[in-house]
């Protein structure tokens, strides 16, 4: 019901209420899609299949890591690269796995479940909007991370460097990428950056426009709940990002292919220019990952709790202050590329900051716990779990912010392990949070409360045994990225691996508790958290309606 | 309840062109890539790039429509359009940052020369002539900048009604765009330095070329625009086709200013001037 457009001149407005409630057919459903909840639900599916292929290729390294020298690597190779396949060709492969591994967990699993998958489900929701801005341009962000993904999947089929594949690392760092890989593959690695950045840019418009324009009639900027703030920081990120990265890649791309000299010594150029453009993406980019996973955070324990969130405002400007700082730490990942000892100070001291606003969540988290009426239902075990490890793997992070002991740690595991503590044991830990407090909503079915607190338990055993020896073999010198080690290091290395097995099993836990509780799940109740849930979405039906707010809901 | 819809919001039907654009996509970087890589790849890669550029330009096309065809069903309600004013500038925002890459390569190569060979801490390094900026390149500056008040002619004809002024206005600029267009076209063909091999000529092409190219959009931009002012298209009030290309010739038109600033002047200061 229109009121009327600014002026429209044709004087035909006869449609508009034309498909409110109705659900198109399978094919214009799921493949044509102008609807957040079910974009929503592809992104969350695509990034469950993306996790379980990035997992499995960290399987494949935490067995050949099992014990020293190489028992594996030459074997697999024989798939990649043909019988006749060198010594060489097996080392290139592991490049190509620990390249493969990042670039999916990253771009492919973590964000597109994070953002794509949960903000697209309860963020128009959570605002009281019926949809998102463009819901077109919606459904494409979605749609070019297929092509981006069948680029880097296909990349291992064609030749790299040595061998078959883009052995490249995550960072793509020039010469390596450049001279050191003249092959198509990492040109296909490049393009399925490029793709799955444009795709990540118009998700970002199409959030901060529904964000700042669609909020319900009384849902003033310091109501959103934290878990939208967390996306409208994430989505500026994402803009601001995101594009750099674009000229940085496309800077290699004419490297490699067009005789420019951007990142090529021997020509004059600079390869440190690369470091700087990617780190300048590529720290926002880590924030881009976790701000999504501390809103959700902090919608469970405010639940859970049955409080408001300790502190609303500090909480939601932290994230913003996270956000404007996070532009200008970058180089704090290049401390040994030789920069002077003035630069290795700023970025020391910048880094360091950011410790403060994240302290202030940390420390907001347990104050709205403090006096709380607390249930440790399963989101909110995850919570608990995600707020010790983030801050085991923030504390490593202050560590490695120092640039004199970092010239120690640089790409030792000491700095594996502080990433994955942050990101595998953080940002997967709020993203089975959000989806455990969610899946009643999004299914209309109740998961099974035990599966979800032993998947839990599991999961957490097996990733701390996993990765906290991790420290210990870096501070003994293990390099990252390098498939052998010294026999010095084959104890804590074989917890490692073995910690990976335990982590196998809750995962396969979870995927027991999805498909039981999908098929033969209880019925959710709209609200099945009770008074501590007063966000929007449990208002509505489980699942809601094709399409929600028909009338927009009035906030006081 | 069913089917009565109480807000403003643009509820739309499915589409098929998002998942025609992301295919066209995957097989336009294939062929790209197999273009570069012939001897790997096979030498259909130029067929296939230009097929998946068709699809691109096709999903453009009629994706593009559809939004018009809306705009005039009476979907784009004041709050869709301030929608659309916020997509449109925040997609230039993001527009700015890529250029913010480029900008970034080139004063790390003028500021930081190298003090190896072949650079020696020249920049531009030995041997370069560089083109003088207070000729050609002073003359497209003030295209553009002529440009920007043209297309203000013409929004302004739009706000009182004058289509016959938004036709005239849309002309000259989409006319100084194209001129524009060919001068760089010259400059580049009687370059003295080539594409690539030296910081400076890899800085100069690259983000100059890829402001060519934001030019060449934003021609094409304006000139959709002035076939829809010919078709009756945009009112006084609502034309928001019409101010989003503007704002993005005005974007174009201040990376020319930063361009020309910074590679042209500032850029070449005292190295030789290439007289040809």
């Amino acid at each position: 019901m229109s009121t009327t457009t600014a002026d429209d001149f044709h004087g035909a407005h006869a449609h508009g209420d034309h498909d409110a409630d109705h659900k198109p057919g399978f094919f214009a459903r799921w493949f044509m899609s102008t609807n957040h909840k079910d974009i929503g639900t592809l992104y969350l599916i695509f990034a469950i299949m993306a996790g379980v292929i990035g997992g499995a290729i960290s399987g494949l390294m935490r067995l050949e890591l099992a014990e020293p020298g190489i028992q594996y690597l030459q074997h697999w190779v024989q798939y990649s690269d043909g019988p006749d396949a060198t010594i060489d060709q097996a080392y290139h492969l592991w490049n190509v796995l620990i390249t493969a591994h990042g670039l999916i967990m990253v771009f492919f699993m973590v964000m597109p479940a994070i953002i794509g998958g949960f903000g697209n489900w309860f963020v128009p929701i959570m605002i009281g909007a019926p949809d998102m801005a463009f819901p077109r341009m919606n459904n494409i962000s979605f749609w070019l991370l297929i092509p981006a993904f069948l680029l880097l999947l296909g990349s291992a089929f064609v030749p790299g460097g040595t061998g078959n594949g883009a052995g490249v690392g995550w960072t793509v760092y020039a010469p390596l990428s450049t001279t050191g890989s003249p092959g198509p593959a990492v040109d296909m690695a490049i393009l399925s950056l490029h793709i799955a950045g444009a795709s990540s840019i118009l998700g970002a418009i199409n959030f901060i426009t529904t964000i700042f324009n669609m909020r319900a009639p009384g849902m003033t900027i310091h109501k959103m709940p934290l878990f939208v703030w967390s996306v409208l920081v994430t989505a500026f990120l994402l803009l601001l990002a995101l594009p750099v990265l674009a000229a940085a890649i496309t800077m290699l791309l004419t490297d490699r292919n067009f005789g420019t000299v951007f990142y090529d010594a021997a020509g004059g150029g600079d390869p440190v220019l690369y470091q700087h453009l990617f780190w300048f993406f590529g720290h926002p980019e880590v924030y881009i990952m976790i701000l999504p996973g501390f809103g959700i955070v902090s919608q469970i324990v405010s639940t859970f709790s049955r409080k408001p969130v300790f502190g609303y405002l500090g909480m939601a400007y932290a994230m913003v202050a996270i956000g404007v700082v996070g532009f200008i730490v970058w180089a704090h990942h290049m401390f040994t590329t030789g920069m002077t000892v003035n630069m290795k100070m700023y970025f020391t001291a910048a880094t360091m900051v950011i410790a403060v606003p994240t302290g202030v969540k940390i420390f907001s988290w347990i104050a709205t716990m403090w006096g709380g009426s607390l249930s440790f239902k399963t989101p909110m075990v995850w919570s608990l779990g995600f707020i010790f490890m983030f801050t085991v793997g923030g504390v490593t992070g202050v560590v490695l912010a120092n640039g004199g002991i970092d010239d120690n740690l640089h790409d030792t595991y000491y700095v594996v392990a502080h990433f994955h503590y942050v990101l595998s044991l953080g940002a997967v830990f709020s993203l089975f949070a959000g989806f455990y407090y969610w899946f009643p909503k999004m299914f209309g079915k109740m998961y099974s409360e035990f599966l979800g607190q032993l998947h839990f338990w599991v999961f957490f055993i097996g990733v701390n045994i996993m990765f906290f020896p991790m420290h210990f073999l870096g501070m003994s010198g293990m390099q990252r990225r390098v498939p052998d080690y010294t026999d010095a290091l084959a104890y804590w290395n074989g917890v490692a691996s073995f910690g990976y097995a335990i982590m196998g099993v809750g995962v396969l836990i979870f995927f027991v508790n999805v498909f039981l509780s999908l098929f033969a799940g209880k019925k959710a109740a709209d609200n099945p958290w009770g008074e501590g849930a007063t966000t929007l979405e449990w208002t509505l039906s489980s699942p809601p309606p094709y399409h929600q707010f028909e009338t927009l809901p009035v906030i006081d | 309840m069913a089917g009565a819809k109480n807000h403003d919001y643009h509820i739309l039907p499915a589409s098929f062109w998002p998942l025609l654009g992301a295919m066209s996509a995957l097989v336009m970087a294939m062929g790209g890539i197999a273009w570069m890589h012939p001897a790997e790849m096979g030498n259909w890669g130029g067929a296939g790039f230009f097929l998946g550029l068709a699809g691109v330009l096709a999903t453009m096309f009629f994706w593009w429509a559809d939004v018009i065809r809306e705009a005039h069903a009476g979907d784009h309600t004041p709050v869709v359009q301030l929608h659309l004013r916020y997509g449109m500038i925040l997609f230039i925002a993001s527009e700015v940052m890529f250029f913010v890459g480029w900008f970034w390569a080139f004063f790390d190569f003028a500021l930081f020369p190298t003090q190896l060979a072949p650079i020696n801490g020249l920049f531009p390094s030995e041997g370069i002539e560089v083109l003088n900026p207070f000729e050609l390149p002073l003359l497209n500056t003030l295209i553009l900048l002529c440009s920007g008040t043209t297309i203000t002619w013409a929004h302004h004809s739009i706000i009182h009604g004058d289509r016959d002024g938004l036709k005239k206005g849309l002309w000259l600029t989409i006319i100084l765009g194209v001129v524009f267009t060919a001068v760089q076209a010259y400059e580049y063909s009687h370059a003295p330095y080539p594409f690539g091999e030296t910081p400076y000529s890899s800085a100069f092409y690259m983000a100059t070329g890829f402001h060519g190219f934001h030019v060449l959009v934003g021609t094409i931009f304006l000139i959709v625009c002035l076939v829809r002012a010919y078709k009756g298209h945009f009112t006084p009030r609502q034309h928001f086709g019409f101010e989003a290309a503007a704002w993005y010739w005005h974007f174009v038109d201040v990376v020319w200013l930063f361009l020309f600033v910074s590679i042209y002047v500032w850029g070449g200061w005292g190295a030789p001037l290439y007289a040809g």
